[in-house]
């Protein structure tokens, strides 16, 4: 095996299993908001203007 | 608009997972290795990972995006999905293919789907690793390559009884529906096909030098053989460049009709840039990262450079078996082989069914039932027509031409143009935003919005004309001669299997054809002057 044909392997190989690799981790880790969200009553469409 | 549907998602991975299920075929681990192998390594990677760039990834996004917003308007189909977005009547008729495209696949798909299974069992009871056995000579049998009819044989060595297990198995997970049937076979079904192929990898990379007399034939050369670049003045050769940009195109399921409609069960704010992008990945992990690594170079460690020459099915069907059964534990690698093809092969085959479920679904309006047994029937008429013209595997090969290329070329071309041109790009970019959990980077603009329809119109064009006229790919000295696929139909010397193909092909699209004229005018009477519908 050629040295070129090492770096392409790498490159390759190496590529696709980081971006499978980060994609997954995107996909998987949960999002969690920093701070409370702020409480909101729900309002319907005809009550706008009694809030 | 159309009545509503139940279907869903239950979970985001398990729509990433069943895009990925799609998409990883027996293309993956046969069709990439044995093409980068030919055109050489570091050439056909630069324009794989340029196609890949240019027109996978962009088209993907297109086609995830359109899906989602034609689900939320209440369609799951691509005439309704074309309908409800363009807001023209005609452009319910720019979807057929997307209907057409996965079922004729399905009828011959289904066929290779059952070799896998039967090689799996021929596997399992230790015939297809006993020394001497006949390789070419069982494909043959199995197959009925030799003349037609040969195969339309029940028994646990010919290929009839597994297509009616693969038949059932395919339909009854279908009915189940999305969540119930595709989700759960690919939530179980993906991660076992990458633990199998991680096994069979790690077998590979261990073998060494199996046959001390041949040293040259060790899994360094044979890694060389697949990886090595060859000639770099082969990145001017237009061949190389049609074939990694078709490879591109056909691995990742993109015009297909399948991601539309499976992202049309989303949910109107879920993500789907980087859900898109990780169905991809795992694409390009099983094909690039496994597949790469263990065909050819098993193949080439046991037989040599001349192994790897000899088309998908040689190398699957006929060169692999024959290297399990000169490897220590060979049985064991050779179910789980062959156990790894048949769950790549089940994933994409009930994807494939879908689509037409669907539209049947909120078309016409029937239930599952009706829609699963009128669909049962016109895939069974398709896969006998391949089953029984079995010499020279004409009809599936007429059937993969047409409508598994042609088709798909063209279906994915009329997406991404309604995409970027029709529909505004502006307009879709910002849809495909709406949820997103990552940004698509800014160059993919200019790309998404002109190079890759262009890049596909140019691609399309050129596959034509070397697939269909014959050309010689010169554009100094541009000779044409019709091809095969012409002259089967209307040469002097025109093939009967290939005409009644085509013809069965012509009537079941006149008949979607006719069925979406139905549907048109049951969704233009079901949308009201307030609703976003035409």
């Amino acid at each position: 095996m050629t040295i070129a044909g090492w770096i392409t392997l790498i490159l390759s190989v190496g590529g696709v299993t980081l971006l499978f690799a980060w994609c997954i981790v995107r996909v998987l880790r949960k999002h969690t908001p920093d701070h409370e969200l702020a409480h909101v009553e729900p309002v319907e469409e005809d009550q706008t203007d009694q809030r | 608009m159309a009545e509503p549907h139940q279907e869903a998602w239950s979970s985001r991975l398990g729509v990433i997972l069943a895009v990925a299920g799609s998409a990883v075929g027996l293309g993956n681990f046969l069709r990439f290795p044995g093409l980068c192998a030919q055109y050489g390594g570091g050439p056909f990677m630069i324009a794989y990972f340029t196609s890949l760039l240019l027109i996978g990834i962009p088209i993907c996004w297109a086609e995830w995006t359109m899906g989602r917003e034609g689900g939320a308007l209440g369609y799951h189909s691509s005439p309704g999905i074309f309908w409800v977005l363009m807001r023209r009547p005609g452009a319910k008729y720019l979807g057929l293919l997307g209907v057409l495209v996965p079922v004729g696949v399905y009828c011959y798909y289904v066929l290779v789907e059952a070799w896998c299974l039967g090689y799996a069992w021929k596997a399992v009871s230790g015939d297809l690793t006993r020394p001497g056995f006949d390789y070419a000579g069982f494909f043959n049998r199995f197959t009925g390559i030799g003349a037609d009819g040969s195969a339309l044989h029940l028994g646990l060595d010919a290929v009839g009884f597994w297509l009616v297990v693969v038949f059932v198995l395919n339909f009854y997970f279908i009915y189940r529906g999305v969540s119930k049937g595709i989700e759960r076979v690919c939530t179980w079904g993906m991660p076992v096909l990458i633990l199998i192929a991680l096994i069979i990898l790690a077998r590979v990379l261990t073998l060494g030098t199996p046959d001390p007399t041949k040293p040259d034939q060790n899994i360094i050369a044979g890694l060389g053989r697949m990886w090595n670049p060859g000639d770099w003045a082969r990145l001017a050769d237009p061949q190389l460049w049609l074939a990694a940009a078709g490879q591109i195109f056909f691995t990742l399921s993109v015009g297909f009709g399948v991601i539309i409609n499976y992202a049309s069960y989303l949910k109107p704010k879920d993500d789907v840039v980087l859900s898109g992008l990780t169905a991809t990945a795992a694409n390009e992990f099983c094909e690039v990262a496994l597949g790469g690594l263990i065909t050819v170079p098993a193949a080439f460690v046991f037989f040599g450079a001349t192994a790897v020459g000899g088309g998908i099915f040689g190398l699957g069907f006929q060169v692999l078996p024959n290297v399990f059964a000169h490897m220590p534990f060979g049985t064991v690698f050779a179910v789980l082989f062959f156990a790894l093809l048949f769950l790549a092969a089940i994933t994409s085959s009930l994807s494939m069914l879908q689509p037409g479920i669907a539209f049947l679904e909120e078309g016409l309006g029937v239930r599952r039932k009706s829609s699963v047994a009128l669909l049962g029937l016109v895939t069974s008429v398709g896969t006998m027509l391949v089953w029984w013209f079995s010499h020279d595997l004409k009809v599936l090969d007429t059937f993969d031409f047409w409508v598994g290329t042609i088709g798909i070329f063209t279906q994915g071309t009329i997406l991404i143009v309604v995409f970027s041109w029709v529909l505004g790009f502006e307009r879709g970019w910002a849809e495909a935003h709406r949820g997103a959990e990552m940004a698509i980077p800014r160059f993919f603009k200019p790309i998404m919005h002109y190079v890759t329809p262009v890049f596909l119109l140019g691609i399309f064009a050129m596959f034509v004309l070397q697939k269909a006229f014959g050309w010689n790919l010169s554009f100094v000295a541009p000779r044409f001669a019709p091809s095969g696929y012409i002259t089967d139909l209307c040469g002097p010397t025109p093939n009967g299997p290939a005409r009644v193909a085509v013809l069965f092909l012509a009537c079941i699209g006149i008949f979607t054809a006719l069925l979406i004229n139905l549907a048109g005018e049951r969704w233009a009477a079901k949308s009201t002057p307030g609703d976003s519908a035409p």
